[in-house]
């Protein structure tokens, strides 16, 4: 039976223009892009190459663009840089409390390092309103971190609201945006926004595991909490990871622009909407705004692991909350107030370019079925 | 809210009877450059070229790219409204509300090259500005030294809509000032020198010096690099690379060491000669600066004149140093200038280089050398690479 993969907001299958270039360099241009010899330069160019396709798709300057081992590591370098270059202006930090372990965690260490830190709640939709970050950012704010579009709803976050807040409050903050589950899906120009910062991962985009990048606004470098032979301009040093750079350069420039896979996204969710709503008792999470390649439902009763076991065995794949945090009830879920029942049954379907209508329909009609046989806890 | 560009012919407009030849060049040009980034309609009219997305194309960097165009003083991005009064008004408060909101001042200038148009140009003015001040109470209006002025032109097919315009990139469209060789080395001055004949008008046919082993690979690619930038201003173009080495070493071996530099510049200009005249070139373009090294004194840079018949442009030859940064700063090649790898004029450089050349000198101790012979040599093994036609992978 064909697999149906329905959880691309965990990772994707690599597509093979990125496969192909991963192949190509670990078996041929397999130099170290240091080396001054020709098979460093090969190898440097394949940097350059890979670095340029992620600086064209965000609109900046190649030379803004340092690569790491995926979007926790540049989450780190991000939020311990900031604070280690603006520390001394304040201790205050604004975030949400829907980011992703790699932000939030990272937030914990800097409560314990003696900074302040606020987590903005989202309503019952999962949305966190302009008028929330205008208010929280003020003029003693030194850090705001907000991801793009989250990881479990697929709602987009008001980083343009937040880029607004810190001019007008005249604040030093330095703003960072996560935007793994956005790069390549939704349209946006870190640049014109005022965003400092921005995380992107290979791996969410048919790229190989193991190479994210970060955007640092400006020429200036950034500072690091590594020390080593000075590669990316020593904010991540180490021999570069250069199969999986190389893939996710390939990648990027395979992925379709925004405009055309919002269409194909918005057919499959419009399909899955309607299909869903002729299954009694189901419960939809994802606003109508989110983005239409994260959805996040409930079948009341059935416990999401149970039903995504059922699933798995039907060859279809999905994710209970998300896929880093497994077996424990989504904290963005909780944080909008759903009830615990509901959190408890979550499950998340995420679609990529290479998802079909039929497989929508596979899943929808496997889904009907479990809730016929799979037994329901009262 | 379609958007779109609406572009000002900069010195264009003098041009009489050539008019249309400079503005079929500048309009051929801005296709070039824009092409990759989507479906756009381009054309003349009332001297203004406008740009207009065909579909949803995105206009940040049509823009960008528009205003590093030679041949442009000035451009503006407007919303096309609809030619009545109704839709003027709301698309002056809905596409310039953010810069509204952001300025104290303001004036309303108004244009109607339609003139069946009810409302004459001030009557216009006086309605648009009456609605601003209503829709954004916090503004005043200053007619002499406004923070903003806004524009509406009423024209043949619309009525355009918009603020400040944004300085172009000056000059005369590449293409309509002939075209030249020019040398490149991957130093500072040489890409600055690239773009200030770009800027009036001349067509660049690069010629890079490469001595491998001397030199590396990423020397050359350093060129590439530079070029690339360059190509930003000056339209795609081929470089052509000439394996230098063997030369160097002849004039090394056969010639006196403080007169090295020289003859090697001299060999420089005769084989760039040989490329331009093979390329349709009318000149030779260097990025020397007067006094600035033991070869580009005034008797240095006689002699290597004396190598060919060709004119030879220099720029920069008034030019200090530091004003020759800030332009490789503008047109972002510093950076990439100042990447440390050996390159063909550094490589053999003599402990004393004579400043003052004797031409006589030089020619005889040339005498030793089969000019001739290694010129074609070298000629028969150029390398070309093509720049700023495309950004992928090469």
């Amino acid at each position: 039976m064909e697999k149906i993969y329905l959880d691309n907001a965990a990772t994707t299958r690599v597509c093979e223009q990125a496969a192909e270039r991963t192949l190509y360099v670990m078996t041929q241009a397999y130099g170290n892009p240091s080396s001054l010899h020709t098979m460093g330069f090969e190898a440097e160019r394949e940097m350059t190459a890979a670095r340029q396709a992620v600086a064209d798709r965000l609109s900046v300057n190649p030379s803004e663009i340092y690569f790491t081992s995926g979007g926790t590591e540049a989450n780190n370098i991000a939020l311990f840089g900031a604070v280690k270059r603006n520390g001394r202006r304040g201790k205050r930090i604004v975030t949400t409390a829907v980011e992703h372990p790699s932000v939030l965690r990272v937030m914990e260490q800097l409560e314990q390092d003696g900074f302040t830190v606020e987590y903005l709640m989202p309503d019952a939709t999962g949305h966190i309103s302009p008028e929330q970050v205008e208010q929280a950012i003020t003029g003693d704010t030194i850090l705001v971190s907000m991801m793009l579009v989250n990881n479990e709803t697929g709602v987009r976050m008001p980083v343009e609201a937040a880029a607004e807040a810190i001019r007008r409050s005249k604040s030093p903050a330095i703003l960072h945006v996560d935007a793994v589950q956005a790069f390549c899906k939704v349209p946006i120009k870190p640049a014109r926004v005022g965003i400092d910062l921005m995380t992107v991962s290979s791996h969410k985009i048919h790229g190989p595991k193991g190479a994210g990048a970060l955007y640092v606004a400006g020429q200036k470098g950034f500072p690091s909490r590594s020390f080593g032979g000075g590669q990316e301009r020593e904010v991540r040093p180490g021999t570069e990871p250069l199969p999986a750079i190389a893939g996710f350069g390939a990648a990027v420039r395979a992925m379709p622009q925004p405009q055309e896979l919002k269409a194909h996204f918005e057919t499959l969710r419009a399909a899955l909407r309607e299909q869903l709503s002729g299954l009694s008792g189901v419960v939809i999470h994802s606003p109508e705004d989110a983005m239409p390649y994260v959805f996040s439902f409930s079948v009341p009763g059935i416990r999401a692991e149970t039903m995504l076991h059922f699933l798995s065995s039907k060859n279809i794949f999905v994710s209970s909350g998300s896929a880093c945090s497994k077996a424990k009830p989504s904290h963005v879920l909780t944080a909008m107030g759903l009830a615990p029942e509901l959190v408890e049954s979550s499950l998340r379907v995420s679609f990529s370019r290479f998802t079909t209508t039929e497989e929508i329909g596979a899943l929808t009609a496997a889904l009907k079925q479990g809730m016929e046989q799979l037994v329901k806890k009262s | 809210m379609r958007e779109i560009i609406l572009i000002k012919l900069g010195e264009l407009v003098l041009k009489g009877l050539n008019r249309k030849n400079f503005e079929a060049s500048l309009v051929r040009n801005i296709r070039h450059r824009i092409g990759r980034l989507g479906n756009f309609d381009i054309r003349v009219a009332q001297s203004t070229i406008t740009i207009s997305p065909k579909g949803e194309e995105d206009l940040d960097e049509v823009a960008e790219k528009v205003g590093k165009i030679f041949g442009i003083a000035a451009f503006s991005r407007a919303c096309v409204a609809e030619k009545n009064m109704e839709s003027i008004l709301s698309a002056c408060g809905e596409y310039l509300s953010s810069d509204l909101n952001r300025v104290k001042t303001f004036k309303v200038e108004s244009k109607r090259s339609d003139k069946s148009f009810p409302l004459k140009s001030p009557e216009i003015s006086a309605e648009v500005g009456a609605y601003i001040m209503e829709n954004f109470p916090h503004l005043t209006v200053d007619v002499h030294n406004p923070d903003l002025v806004v524009m509406v032109e009423v024209r043949d097919f619309g009525a355009y809509i918009h603020g400040s315009s944004i300085p172009g990139a000056g000059g005369i469209p590449v293409g309509t000032g002939g075209r030249a060789a020019l040398l490149i080395s991957g130093g500072i001055d040489s890409p600055v020198a690239a773009w200030c004949m770009a800027k009036r008008g001349v067509e660049l046919v690069p010629v890079h010096f490469a001595s491998p082993p001397y030199t590396s690979e990423r020397a050359e690619q350093k060129v590439v690099d530079l070029l690339t930038k360059v190509s930003d201003y000056s339209g795609r173009m081929i470089l052509r690379v000439v394996p230098f080495a063997h030369i160097q070493e002849e004039i090394m071996a056969k010639c006196p060491e403080e007169l090295f530099t020289i003859i090697m510049r001299r060999f420089m200009m005769r084989i760039s000669e040989r490329i331009a005249v093979d390329n349709g070139c009318e000149a030779l373009i260097t990025g020397e600066s007067l006094g600035q090294v033991a070869s580009q004194t005034m008797r240095a840079i006689a002699c290597t004149e004396a190598a060919v018949d060709m004119p030879v442009f220099r720029p920069l030859i008034g030019m200090d140093k530091t004003e020759i940064i800030a332009i490789s700063r503008k047109i972002d090649t510093f950076e990439i200038s100042i990447q440390p790898f050996e390159d063909c004029c550094t490589v053999f450089t003599p402990k004393h280089p004579r400043t003052k050349p004797n031409l006589y000198f030089v020619e005889q101790a040339e005498q030793q050398l089969d000019a001739d012979a290694l010129i074609d040599e070298c000629v028969s093994q150029v390398k070309l690479i093509k720049i700023g036609y495309d950004h992928s992978l090469a």
